[in-house]
């Protein structure tokens, strides 16, 4: 009988104009351009020199800049006038002026001026790099007098676990899900509420099918389509970012088939509740929007205010966030992520609880 | 028949409703019903939209539950029993409910697979409606007319060889030709020794019923064979027909000795009490005679036979 079900449904998801597409699509969009259209990091600013000095220290300060990976050497211009030319064709963000006497100043009088004008047009480039840049020529200034004072100290961060500090690392776990929430939490209740609403539902209920059995056709094929997507998400991000998990995949499958188990109970809720799919739709979209700002997606759980962080524990996105995280970035293992395992247990213990309850209450 | 089904061996109704009634929120959907149908007769339940007529048809089809009262279908109880009545019965809802991105052949073939029978096996029954729309099995539900979905559903619900077919409004929306020849595949079905339960909201599809249950507000007004509801019409019926007709219509109410009066279609059904006094009692004579002394011309005033509507007015009524 289920497999008949199964059969149906799976013809009519190939059937339809958008799902399959959206399916294959989604898990390349995902991975590929959301981490980059969500990037706040700047990288790869165009510097454009003009060293009216050319001595040793200000063919050092240019090094200096230039070896962080912040900032790339577009040209080295004779004059400011040449420069500026250069932001004007696009070719370069921001000018670095290093004055004639640069290093005779420095020395003999411990001062000297440089001059930044930064293509305030894109605003994070312009503005952001120009206050990078200061950072810089900053931390040489104190490496130039450090030199001069023994023993003083200097501070060497070091970023653990994600050593360059990648936006990208950081995403694309948590985007992966996304993807998955969307995949088996929405479709399943959707169509659900979908045949609600046609009608086919009734027609389902005359015959001798029973309810679980009903459900479980409705659910397998999205967690099926899930779990495809979400390897297909792993591919990507190994070809794209050369990501691969630090941990082991067991444990991320692991913990998203009990992520997935959670959030379907939870599109069971609102398929119980809902009569159309203009309801359902809004629903999701209230509670998905509320739990992703409160997952520390974008934003990390320990920077919100107080009370944001103790309403943070009811997004079950928060939990399978760290543990895709954790297990991609940190290599951690089952028993470091015992905490997110109970949680998500009991997520999918109420979620489907009350999908059962809200259910009978129905009926 | 060659196939004998083991239900039908007693001679417990095919339906038996006690009390049934049924409330959503402050509206009462269904009040006190209680009915039974008889094994192999077409029951019809006839009314106007909202009268209830889907809630009693939900409660049968145990798709809903009845706030009080008991039911059976073929003696099991709609209740406790709803999982062995989920295999005998065949509904239609009123509206076109099959998988519309889903090939002809492939809905039929799921709804034979859910009773756990085959296309194959139970062909013989569908044959007659299916054989109509077999030339367009490959084509999506949703791309059929009105009366190919309408034979298409009625296939979907008899392929597991239910005994009894609970049909709900199956001719509303449904083309004048397709309409007579549901009713005709409704007769052989019947002889085929089909319990069947309709409703619908048209009178004049009463007449093809065995027995009928009128229906308002959630309430069975009478229950009886349509030829005895029509002979128990109490009054004397007139038809007028004339310029102006919705003064006419107000003129006519006030005329003493009419008990009641509505517009049918082009004309007025005047009805006029029976009365052994042969001073007071309306004719379809005097009544014209009164009317031509107020002035009306034109008139075509003449005694009629009482259809069902006319009683289903009648009994609303009172």
């Amino acid at each position: 009988m289920l497999k008949y079900l199964l059969e149906k449904e799976f013809k009519q998801f190939f059937r339809s104009r958008a799902l399959p597409k959206m399916a294959v699509i989604m898990p390349f969009m995902a991975m590929l351009i959301f981490p980059l259209a969500a990037n706040f990091e700047i990288k790869n600013i165009n510097l454009a020199v003009v060293d009216n000095d050319k001595s040793v220290t200000s063919v050092k300060l240019v090094n200096k800049i230039t070896s962080g990976g912040y900032f790339r050497l577009a040209e080295s211009a004779a004059t400011y006038g040449d420069a500026m030319r250069g932001v004007e064709l696009n070719r370069s963000d921001i000018i670095l002026e290093i004055p004639s006497n640069f290093e005779r100043d420095l020395k003999r009088e411990g001062e000297a001026k440089l001059f930044i004008a930064a293509n305030a047009v894109s605003q994070t480039k312009g503005g952001l790099g120009s206050a990078y840049l200061a950072g810089i020529i900053g931390d040489f200034n104190k490496s130039i007098n450090t030199q001069l004072k023994d023993g003083a100290i200097t501070i060497s961060p070091r970023f653990w676990y994600n050593p360059r500090l990648l936006y990208t690392y950081f995403m694309v776990p948590a985007l992966m899900v996304m993807v998955l929430a969307m995949v088996c939490g929405f479709l399943p209740a959707l169509n659900i509420v979908g045949e609600k609403e046609n009608g086919t539902i009734e027609q389902i209920n005359v015959t001798p099918v029973n309810k679980l059995t009903f459900i479980l056709s409705k659910l397998l094929p999205y967690w099926i389509i899930g779990f495809v997507v979400l390897t297909i998400c792993f591919f990507v991000a190994w070809f794209a970012y050369g990501l691969v998990p630090a941990g082991s995949l067991a444990t991320i499958y692991l913990f998203a088939a009990l992520f997935v188990l959670s959030f379907s109970g939870f599109g069971l809720v609102i398929s119980n509740y809902a009569t159309t799919l203009q309801q359902a739709m809004f629903m999701m979209f209230f509670f998905l929007l509320t739990f992703i700002f409160m997952s520390g997606l974008y934003t990390p759980v320990a920077n919100m205010p107080d009370w944001a962080q103790k309403l943070s524990i009811i997004s079950p996105l928060k939990y399978i966030i760290i543990v895709l995280r954790q297990v991609y970035l940190k290599g951690s293992g089952f028993t470091d992520l015992l905490n997110s395992f109970w949680m998500l247990s009991a997520f999918a213990i109420f979620f489907n609880g009350w999908a059962v309850l809200s259910y009978r209450k129905k009926s | 028949m060659t196939h004998s089904t083991p239900h039908k061996i007693s001679d417990t109704p095919a339906i038996s409703c006690r009390n049934i009634s049924k409330s959503y929120g402050k509206v009462n959907a269904l009040h006190d019903i209680t009915f039974d149908v008889q094994q192999g007769e077409i029951f019809g339940v006839i009314g106007p939209d909202g009268a209830g007529k889907s809630t009693l048809f939900r409660i049968l089809t145990t798709l809903l539950l009845p706030d009080t009262g008991d039911a059976t279908v073929e003696g099991f109880d709609v209740v406790k029993e709803y999982k062995k009545i989920r295999k005998i019965v065949g509904y239609m809802p009123g509206k076109f409910s099959l998988y519309q991105d889903l090939t002809v052949e492939e809905n039929l073939r799921i709804f034979a697979t859910l009773f756990n029978t085959t296309i194959e096996e139970n062909y013989h029954l569908v044959k007659d409606i299916y054989s109509q729309i077999e030339p367009f099995k490959t084509r999506r539900a949703g791309a059929l007319s009105g009366g190919m979905k309408q034979k298409l559903a009625l296939s979907c619900a008899l392929i597991h060889k239910p005994s009894i077919l609970f049909l709900d409004e199956p001719t509303t929306g449904i083309d004048p030709v397709s309409r007579k020849e549901l009713w005709e595949m409704l007769r052989k079905l019947k002889s085929q020794g089909i319990t069947i339960i309709v409703s619908t909201p048209y009178m004049d599809e009463a007449s093809l019923c065995d027995r009928i249950a009128l229906i308002q507000n959630g309430s069975f007004l009478r229950i009886d064979t349509p030829d005895n509801i029509v002979k128990s019409f109490g009054n004397r019926l007139i038809s007028v027909r004339g310029e102006n007709m919705g003064e006419l219509l107000k003129r006519l109410r006030e005329i003493p000795g009419v008990i009641s009066c509505f517009a049918f279609g082009d004309s007025h059904h005047v009805a006029a009490e029976k009365s052994s006094n042969q001073l007071n009692s309306l004719t379809a004579d005097t009544l014209a005679e009164n009317l031509k002394k107020q002035g009306y011309t034109n008139l075509e005033v003449k005694n009629i036979e009482p259809g069902i509507e006319d009683c289903f007015m009648e009994l609303t009524a009172k």
